[in-house]
């Protein structure tokens, strides 16, 4: 067994190493947590190719940009802290404590609070960036995990995996004012661009809830239906909806597709066929093209977002997780 | 390329003089990646976070006395679980290392409750458990009597016999009972019961999912010991149903009864025993207690590998388990108990979670509503498997995904890809509806 750790040392040391020490500038890249590798793979989305691989800490899963888009934040889940690094050179800024566990996190619109969920915790830590401070933690259902702020960062909708609810909390008091029951182990929740709608995926039960803010009903269920694919292996994880309304796409685990659904009539519209185990989904910023990771193919796939077609693929590295694009 | 490089101690030398010069940093990542994310904590690590857990508690606590605000919504439905343990008679100790855990369930049903709390202070649902631990000179019927008249839900682990009779007591009529220990198939067949689920896999469901997995291996060969008990008896009348249903050919069945101390005779006896089989792919165990199946492997006639109550074993829960969330799970078990989660923790902790759940969607606490719910489409939990875990309307089984685990390695996954069915794959494990001679929900 021994030469092929060396071997692969061998083929990783020449990714990063023979990579430009500059980022390519001006295009868009994506930045993805490699989970089992504790790296992140930086993409080069219109060449499609792997400009530079980097060490993180141990188990990175969430990521996410700064406001002013310089740096990057990363949940480096076994390590219990998130690391900012720089978003051109990737070198390690500084670390912000995030309670045990951070999975999944969402940045406030003032730029300095972030909310953190706290997978083995039980609870949404906010911490405050400058100040490398915890704010609070916020006690809420079991195995928390999606993160929604509504656009002017008034409220945060988390949603806990084995309670099965979304909680809508108030930022300012920091405290819980309504709880939405959803299907089984809900996993993203979002704001449309027009806060008038929460979107919510539930992996297990295999939906999608469309809730209603002001009132915190259900309004709407999505439903998925592929031929030759069984309702068990129809698994939503990744939401993102495009700014101008008009489609949704859906990130759906094992069935590896991601389904095109019309944000208005919330029919689906087509499904995409992408790698293994679809999770998280990322737009670059004038969501002309849509990155997707594929946990057990080790790859991401590359979606034009007006043909609605994937591209290509492109391999990175273990069990890629999160993905953010600047 | 590689397989010479695998026997030639020179070529890594040649690799690392060529790379060496600009590897560094990679490769330190790459073989630090070798051994990170999710080892498991020891002792110390263990002690330190619970002790940080606590401190983190303490301090919430004491922000939220200053705030005067509490999470609790007013309580409008009180729900007590109960659980009942048999003492588990300990088998003699022969290579198994790991400690005989009596009360096993507590824990689980423990870890579910403050699951349920969680859920319900949201929406002013109350749980709590009552714990009964029944020795062996002591009588469970009393025991259970004085434990229904405090609750409606009662987890048993308890023989086949005895769930029976507890089951038919007049006062159980109107209560659910949640089985975490019996494996018998009759249970799931002619003597099944409408007030019982049964969370435990049954041996048949256990026997399919191994078949699933050889036969995929094309391992379709096996050589089956068994020992005496009528547990054995009973797992290879499984084994054999699964031979029949997929195809897989029992070429030889040996019972091992001999009584001496296998520690001191495996050297001398295993080598024999095993050298009459006819050829075989794998040597398939029913030894339940553990009275001689660890000491098969190492000392059979032909170098072959080990399945069924040793070696590779089909369970619904075990500690290689990280999948799907499971990680989390083994995390906070473990961070409560300061041990590894076991089957019956698991079933516990599915039973409860199963009540909260359904109380939580249904709003009403009445057993009959329960155990509807329990049956009908409507129902579904995340268990840590993967896809939705519910119940078989016909026999209140649950249906799950089984796990093959090695002793320190998660094998696979049952049921096998490729094997459908057209409501659930996870119906080709067990008795499916035409096979089963109980019908609790004929209207299906």
């Amino acid at each position: 067994m021994r030469p092929y750790p060396i071997l692969f040392a061998l083929f990783v040391s020449l990714v990063p190493v023979s990579a430009p020490a500059q980022l390519p500038e001006g295009r868009p890249l994506a930045y993805i947590t490699n989970e089992k590798d504790n790296t992140i793979s930086v993409l080069d989305v219109l060449e499609g190719e792997v400009v530079l691989t980097a060490p993180v800490g141990r188990r990175p899963r969430g990521i996410i940009l700064s406001q002013d888009k310089k740096q990057i934040y990363i949940c480096a889940s076994d390590d219990d802290r998130v690391e900012i690094r720089d978003a051109d050179t990737l070198k390690l800024i500084r670390y912000l404590p995030s309670g045990p566990d951070p999975e999944l996190f969402i940045l406030h619109p003032d730029g300095r609070t972030l909310f953190i969920a706290n997978e083995d915790d039980n609870m949404v830590t906010v911490v405050d960036v400058p100040d490398q401070a915890v704010i609070e933690e916020i006690p809420v259902g079991v195995e928390p995990e999606g993160m929604g702020l509504d656009p002017k960062g008034n409220v945060l909708v988390n949603t806990s995996e084995t309670t099965n609810m979304a909680h809508f909390i108030d930022t300012d008091s920091l405290e819980i004012v309504h709880n939405t029951l959803v299907d089984a182990r809900p996993r993203v929740s979002l704001y449309t661009k027009d806060g008038t709608e929460v979107w919510v995926s539930s992996e297990v039960g295999g939906t999608v809830s469309i809730i209603d803010p002001n009132t915190y009903e259900i309004q709407h269920i999505i439903r998925f239906q592929i031929p030759g694919v069984t309702d068990d292996a129809i698994q939503p994880v990744g939401v993102r909806l495009t700014d101008d309304g008009r489609y949704a796409f859906i990130a759906l685990g094992p069935a590896n597709r991601i389904a095109v659904v019309d944000q208005k009539t919330k029919e689906v519209l087509k499904y995409l066929l992408v790698g293994q185990r679809v999770w998280q989904l990322a737009f670059t910023p004038d969501q002309k093209w849509l990155v997707s990771t594929n946990g057990v193919s080790n790859d991401v796939s590359i979606i034009d977002v007006e043909e609605l077609e994937v591209t290509r693929s492109v391999r990175v590295g273990r069990f890629p997780w999160g993905v953010v694009i600047r | 390329m590689r397989a010479p490089l695998r026997y030639n101690p020179l070529a890594p030398v040649a690799i690392m003089v060529c790379a060496g010069f600009f590897m560094g940093v990679a490769l330190f990542v790459v073989v630090s990646a070798e051994d990170v994310s999710a080892r498991a904590l020891s002792q110390e690590e263990l002690d330190e976070r619970i002790e940080r857990d606590k401190e983190r508690r303490r301090k919430r606590q004491e922000r939220q006395k200053e705030k005067g605000t509490t999470l609790q919504k007013k309580v409008t439905l009180t729900v007590p679980i109960g659980i009942l343990v048999l003492e588990k008679d300990i088998p003699p100790a022969l290579s198994n290392l790991d400690p005989i855990i009596q009360r096993e369930g507590f824990d689980g049903a423990r870890l579910a409750i403050e699951d349920n709390l969680t859920t319900g202070r949201f929406i002013g649902h109350d749980y709590s458990l009552e714990k009964v631990f029944v020795g062996k000179d002591e009588d469970p019927v009393a025991a259970f009597l004085e434990l229904a008249q405090k609750t409606n839900y009662i987890i048993v682990a308890v023989p086949k016999e005895l769930l029976l009779q507890l089951a038919d007591l007049p006062q159980s009529q109107s209560l659910i009972l949640f089985n975490i220990a019996a494996q018998d198939d009759s249970l799931r067949n002619e003597a099944c019961r409408d007030n019982v689920f049964h969370i435990i896999p049954s041996r048949a469901m256990r026997a399919d999912a191994l078949a699933q997995f050889l036969l995929r291996k094309r391992w379709t060969k096996w050589f089956v010991i068994r020992g005496v008990a009528p547990e054995d008896d009973a797992f290879v009348a499984a084994l054999q149903r699964a031979a029949n249903t997929f195809g897989i050919n029992i070429v030889e069945e040996k019972t091992w009864d001999k009584i001496a101390d296998i520690r001191r005779t495996a050297k001398a006896e295993v080598p024999l025993f095993t050298k009459t089989a006819p050829q075989h792919d794998v040597m398939i165990l029913a030894d339940e207690q553990g009275l001689f199946g660890e000491f098969i492997l190492w000392h059979s006639w032909q170098p072959r590998l080990v399945a069924g109550t040793q070696g590779l074993r089909a369970v619904s829960w075990h500690r290689n388990h990280e999948r799907w969330g499971a990680i989390q799970m083994q995390s906070r078990f473990r961070r409560q108990t300061r041990r590894w989660m076991g089957e019956w923790d698991y079933g516990a902790w599915v039973a409860v979670r199963a009540i909260g759940e359904t109380i939580t969607r249904i709003q009403k606490d009445k057993p009959k509503d329960v155990k509807d719910y329990l049956r009908s489409d409507a129902f579904a939990i995340a268990a840590y498997k993967g896809i939705k875990v519910t119940f078989r309307p016909w026999n209140g089984q649950l249906r799950q995904r089984i796990l093959l685990s090695a002793p320190r390695s998660m094998v696979s996954v049952a049921p096998q890809e490729g094997f459908l069915h057209p409501r659930t794959p996870l119906d080709t494990l067990g008795y499916d509806r035409p096979a089963s001679t109980c019908n609790l929900n004929p209207q299906e």
